[in-house]
């Protein structure tokens, strides 16, 4: 695997699905933070084959982490201090998130009237899928 | 205050309260003649319908009540660009209760949270359309004596089709129910339907493409049109559209108390010499369907 080098102090955002690095990155607005950010593309992984990887150098104290598993419910977190992962998170499924995820069905409501809340309610945890309040289509993650 | 945007959004004893109260109303219609004497319900109907939209002002007229509304789109301030959370806040002042119809999938739901008065979703575009539910059960339970222990066949369109849809969630509460489902592959149930609903709920279904093997074992025949207005693509709707043609020839090998339910409009999926057929029940079924908004509208307006 491509070596990027080791973290002081932040955290890995670990097997993300191949592709779905940026869409992290935005969400967490990354471009606009004053960190140093590195995204591996298309890591291997025994587990899912390939993966993305985000490393993140700072403190992230008020970084709600545990949306990002609405986002890509495989991902886990390791918090790294001093060099050493002092904490291994899975992210927890929220509930619901609102204006995180986007309705993609062009026959939801949400596709034509401006200012709804886009809602999505967890209606499967195992397979971590969120379905928009409005119309009740699985949010197609691709 | 109550709002119904979904089947389920009355539990099964409510449902069995509105299945009675439609049924008392059956037997002794003029005893309710007055009961919403004063008030109004307003029909926002932003695409075209002939039986929901009549037979919700039907409903509201033969409890005494009135009623206001539009009929399409057009002709509402829709057609200027108002969404559908502004027309409600306005709405509500000029009604008690209302129904409302849209082609986008959650607009009912949009309405009821900006709504001060309940909101009934009278049919969202390919999502919900819980009075024809209602009407169904109502039927069924009418017409057949029992909501449980029934062999329910569903043929036709059953990806877009939004009564099958919410027919078969309801279906999923009553007891001992077994599902057939019969469409082209084009247009089977969707998945969530199969592994959020009839998986969990441990309801026996078949899937088949084949409707004159399975019909020998049905209680009831549920028919349902394929819908143009739910393709992308016409030459998709061209190539499935007359799929399934009921006639009497397959009802020769029905069970002779199967019940033929179709939530209408029909075109050529149940040939019209069905017609006369004792089983065929689909226009005493739209009769039915202003009994249940009658008991509906009485329901939420909370009067007796």
């Amino acid at each position: 695997m491509l070596n990027i080098g080791v973290l002081n102090q932040g955290i890995v955002i670990d097997h993300i699905k191949a592709g779905g690095a940026m869409k992290i990155y935005d969400y967490l607005d990354l471009e606009n933070k004053d960190c140093s950010v590195a995204i591996i593309k298309n890591a291997k992984s025994n587990k899912m084959g390939k993966k993305d990887i985000i490393k993140i150098e700072g403190t992230f104290e008020d970084l709600d982490l545990d949306i990002l598993g609405a986002l890509d419910h495989q991902i886990t977190i390791d918090v790294i201090d001093n060099g050493q992962i002092i904490e291994k998170k899975n992210p927890k499924l929220p509930g619901h998130v609102n204006n995180v995820l986007k309705c993609k069905n062009p026959r939801c409501i949400t596709s034509v009237e401006q200012g709804l809340t886009h809602a999505f309610k967890l209606t499967d945890r195992v397979n971590g899928i969120y379905r928009c309040i409005y119309c009740e289509q699985a949010f197609d993650r691709k | 205050m109550k709002h119904i945007i979904s089947p389920t959004d009355l539990t099964v004893s409510e449902l069995n309260d509105l299945l009675n109260l439609s049924e008392e109303i059956i037997q002794n219609p003029k005893k309710f003649a007055d009961v919403c004497k004063g008030k109004k319900l307003a029909t926002l109907f932003y695409e075209p319908s002939t039986r929901t939209r009549l037979s919700f002002e039907a409903a509201m007229l033969n409890l005494g009540g009135n009623i206001l509304g539009f009929s399409s789109a057009d002709s509402s301030s829709a057609s200027k660009g108002e969404s559908v959370a502004d027309t409600i806040r306005v709405i509500t002042s000029y009604a008690d209760i209302c129904a409302i119809r849209h082609p986008k999938e959650g607009a009912p739901l949009v309405a009821s949270h900006y709504s001060s008065i309940p909101v009934i979703n009278a049919g969202d575009g390919g999502h919900n359309h819980p009075t024809q539910t209602f009407t169904d059960l109502l039927t069924i339970k009418n017409l057949k004596g029992r909501l449980n222990n029934l062999t329910v066949g569903f043929c036709g369109d059953l990806k877009f089709g939004r009564t099958v849809h919410s027919l078969i969630n309801a279906l999923a509460r009553c007891e001992n129910i077994n599902l057939v489902l019969v469409s082209p592959e084009e247009l089977r149930i969707p998945t969530y339907l199969r592994e959020e609903v009839l998986e969990p709920n441990h309801i026996p279904y078949e899937e088949t493409r084949k409707l004159e093997t399975v019909l020998p074992k049905l209680d009831i025949l549920y028919m349902t049109r394929v819908q143009r207005e739910r393709f992308f693509n016409e030459e998709d709707y061209i190539r499935l559209k007359d799929t399934y043609i009921l006639d009497e020839k397959k009802m020769a090998v029905a069970k002779k108390d199967m019940l033929v339910l179709h939530p209408l409009p029909r075109v050529n999926e149940i040939a019209t010499e069905v017609d006369d057929d004792p089983r065929a029940v689909y226009f005493k079924q739209a009769e039915f369907g202003v009994y249940v908004r009658m008991a509906l509208i009485m329901m939420l307006l909370e009067v007796k």
